[in-house]
């Protein structure tokens, strides 16, 4: 990766530290990475991880402790205001300007930017349209759902035509149909050659969108690849959940040498290649006590399930669900931390 | 699909502008003017709430203590003419420091309103500098108004200088930029939990202690409370426009603070809390 010539890139990032005063631990603690242009590029990782302290340095809103950032060749320390120019900024929680009506954020937004007024008009028009907020244009956005909103700072960030975008959790604690919607959008700002920074803690998101992934966690970076790369990661390949019930009155007649969960986990654990099990905890609600879950990690996955089919069943226990994933992001999320991503 | 082509034309623009180089201060002008513009259109918007807002005060305290108290023999009838300065001042102070404050402290609290601004090409020392712009614009707005209104609430007893016009209106512009600096700067350290007690302490006592109703001269009897006058930069806007607006009554002038220390101390205040309110402004959004 460090055969690229600095022109070609949109953000170089080298040992970047920041500690914010009164802290005792760092922030972001040393990273370096590199994002080329027309590059959608996720940084991936918890709340708290360093993520967002990460977009503020790359912003000029944060001020770096040491190392070096330089956007679109532009230092962030040493020129703010041409970094500025080439840079949007899509935040976290609606920072909109609450005072001016939907289409007059778009068009101020423009004018800051220089953007003569015939031109943001006719912007402001396309955006809108672009992004579902057609006929919506006049009216305050306190009307807004957040959804909407949301789509509205993606539009505002547009009007300027940057060159690198951030994203902060572009679809955070919005609906599946909003979160689609805006997925497609950021694809289709991708395929116009902007350079796109997004941080997410969402796998699927990241996994849908980002060309490479930088996992990050305690502010530092752990791994930086591409999905696929990363996930091979990962060991024993594939990974197989069972979800079945306990035959309820064996369980209770027979003592020892019956189906518990612990002995149906044995049971599990002897198969061809022995997978790694582990037993998810149970669902909350009212789904009855005897309902287990088990997760396989394996080599082959079709045999597995095969094989784990037969030993169920044999065992009396019921099979209400088997699901064969490959693994995801959060797996080797898992894998890296020992934790859960949303944890 | 023809939205697609607008859209792309956005971005093909774009590589003609990257070719036509833009001259740096005319882009951070340019930015500063349309963050002006904002302003105005906002302000303009709900003009008539503001002047409801700023004017009403005044107003009543007019009536009461120009017009009701000097009828009921409460007060002298040239009581009317030494307070309409001090209204004036402190209608200026109040409504520049507050233009700035309360907005900021939500903004900077929760809101975030200001990011898009922050963002904009231009140094944050500029959105700030336009804030104070803009509210000292607001304070002297105001200021101006109570003059026609208090022609109208005192009628006979309205009785100002109308030689030294243009010292009334320095010294208002003064006023008004050193209470949208001194805005700026508690705008930037209170926080959103604090603005009940910032009023309790903060704006009542700069509106009891800064020579509004009564003349810096006459608290010779209470040397004390003369002294700590001085420290608010009320007291100097209201004695440079009494300085500037009573005239003398039967040959008598009211004696006022020199104009010099008038000018000495709204010049000190906007100067000092300029640079104190731009350093904290900066330290509040760059982080």
């Amino acid at each position: 990766m460090q055969t690229e010539t600095t022109e070609e890139l949109a953000i170089e990032v080298r040992d970047l530290v920041k500690r914010y005063p009164r802290s005792k631990i760092n922030a972001v603690d040393g990273i370096s990475f590199s994002v080329r242009r027309g590059e959608i590029f996720g940084l991936l990782g918890p709340n708290g991880a360093g993520k967002t302290t990460t977009i503020g340095i790359l912003t000029t809103s944060v001020l770096p402790t040491s190392g070096m950032v330089r956007i679109m060749g532009v230092d962030v320390v040493g020129d703010p205001i041409g970094v500025k120019q080439h840079i949007s900024v899509v935040p976290q929680r609606s920072n909109l300007d609450q005072s001016l009506r939907a289409r007059e954020i778009l068009t101020f937004h423009a004018a800051y930017h220089g953007v003569p007024r015939a031109e943001r008009e006719a912007r402001a028009e396309a955006l809108l349209k672009e992004l579902g907020l057609e006929g919506r244009g006049h009216e305050k956005i306190r009307r807004y759902s957040g959804g909407m909103a949301q789509r509205l700072m993606l539009a505002r960030a547009l009007m300027h035509s940057p060159d690198v975008l951030f994203l902060d959790e572009p679809t955070n604690s919005l609906d599946p149909q909003s979160r689609l919607f805006l997925w497609d959008r950021i694809r289709a700002m991708h395929e116009r050659g902007v350079t796109i920074l997004l941080t997410t803690h969402d796998m699927e998101e990241a996994e849908q969108l980002c060309e490479r992934i930088a996992i990050m966690d305690h502010g530092h970076i752990l791994v930086l690849d591409t999905p696929d790369n990363l996930k091979k990661l990962v060991p024993g390949g594939t990974r197989l959940e069972l979800r079945l019930r306990l035959p309820q009155k064996v369980e209770a007649s027979r003592g020892d040498g019956a189906v518990s969960s612990d002995n149906l986990r044995a049971l599990l654990e002897q198969l061809p290649g022995r997978p790694r099990v582990e037993e998810l905890p149970a669902d909350d609600g009212q789904e009855h006590h005897d309902i287990r879950s088990f997760r396989l990690y394996g080599e082959e996955a079709g045999e597995l399930a095969v094989e784990a089919m037969r030993v169920v069943s044999a065992s009396g226990a019921e099979l209400r669900d088997l699901h064969v994933a490959r693994p995801s992001l959060e797996d080797v999320f898992i894998f890296l931390t020992g934790r859960n991503l949303r944890s | 699909m023809s939205v697609e082509t607008s859209i792309d034309a956005i971005f093909i623009e774009k590589g003609a502008r990257e070719r036509r180089p833009r001259n740096r201060l005319a882009m951070i002008l340019v930015a500063f003017l349309a963050i002006l513009r904002r302003d105005l259109v906002v302000t303009g918007r709900e003009f008539i709430p503001f002047l409801i807002q700023v004017l009403l005060q005044p107003l009543f305290f007019l009536f009461i203590f120009g017009k009701v108290l000097p009828s009921i023999g409460a007060a002298q009838q040239s009581y009317a003419s030494l307070l309409l300065p001090g209204i004036v001042g402190l209608t200026v102070v109040t409504t520049a420091l507050q233009g700035v404050t309360l907005p900021l402290v939500l903004d900077l609290g929760f809101g975030r309103e200001i990011d898009d601004r922050l963002l904009a090409p231009l140094p944050v020392s500029l959105v700030a500098l336009e804030k104070i712009l803009f509210a000292a614009l607001r304070g002297l707005i105001a200021g101006a108004i109570i003059f026609p209104l208090a022609y109208w609430v005192l009628g006979s007893n309205y009785s100002v200088r109308t030689d030294a016009i243009g010292v009334i209106i320095g010294i208002m512009v003064l006023t008004a930029l050193a209470g949208a600096t001194l805005g700026l700067t508690i705008g930037t350290l209170v926080k959103p939990e604090q603005i009940g007690l910032m009023f309790a302490l903060i704006f009542t006592p700069l509106i009891f202690t800064g020579c509004t109703y009564y003349p810096w001269s006459q608290l010779d009897g209470i040397r004390w409370f003369q002294v700590i006058t001085l420290f608010n930069p009320l007291t100097y806007a209201c004695e440079g426009l009494r300085y500037a607006m009573v005239p003398p009554v039967h040959g008598y002038t009211l004696p006022t603070l020199g104009i010099g220390w008038v000018l000495l101390g709204l010049g000190v205040t906007f100067v000092a809390f300029l640079g104190l309110g731009i350093y904290t402004f900066r330290r509040a959004v760059v982080s």
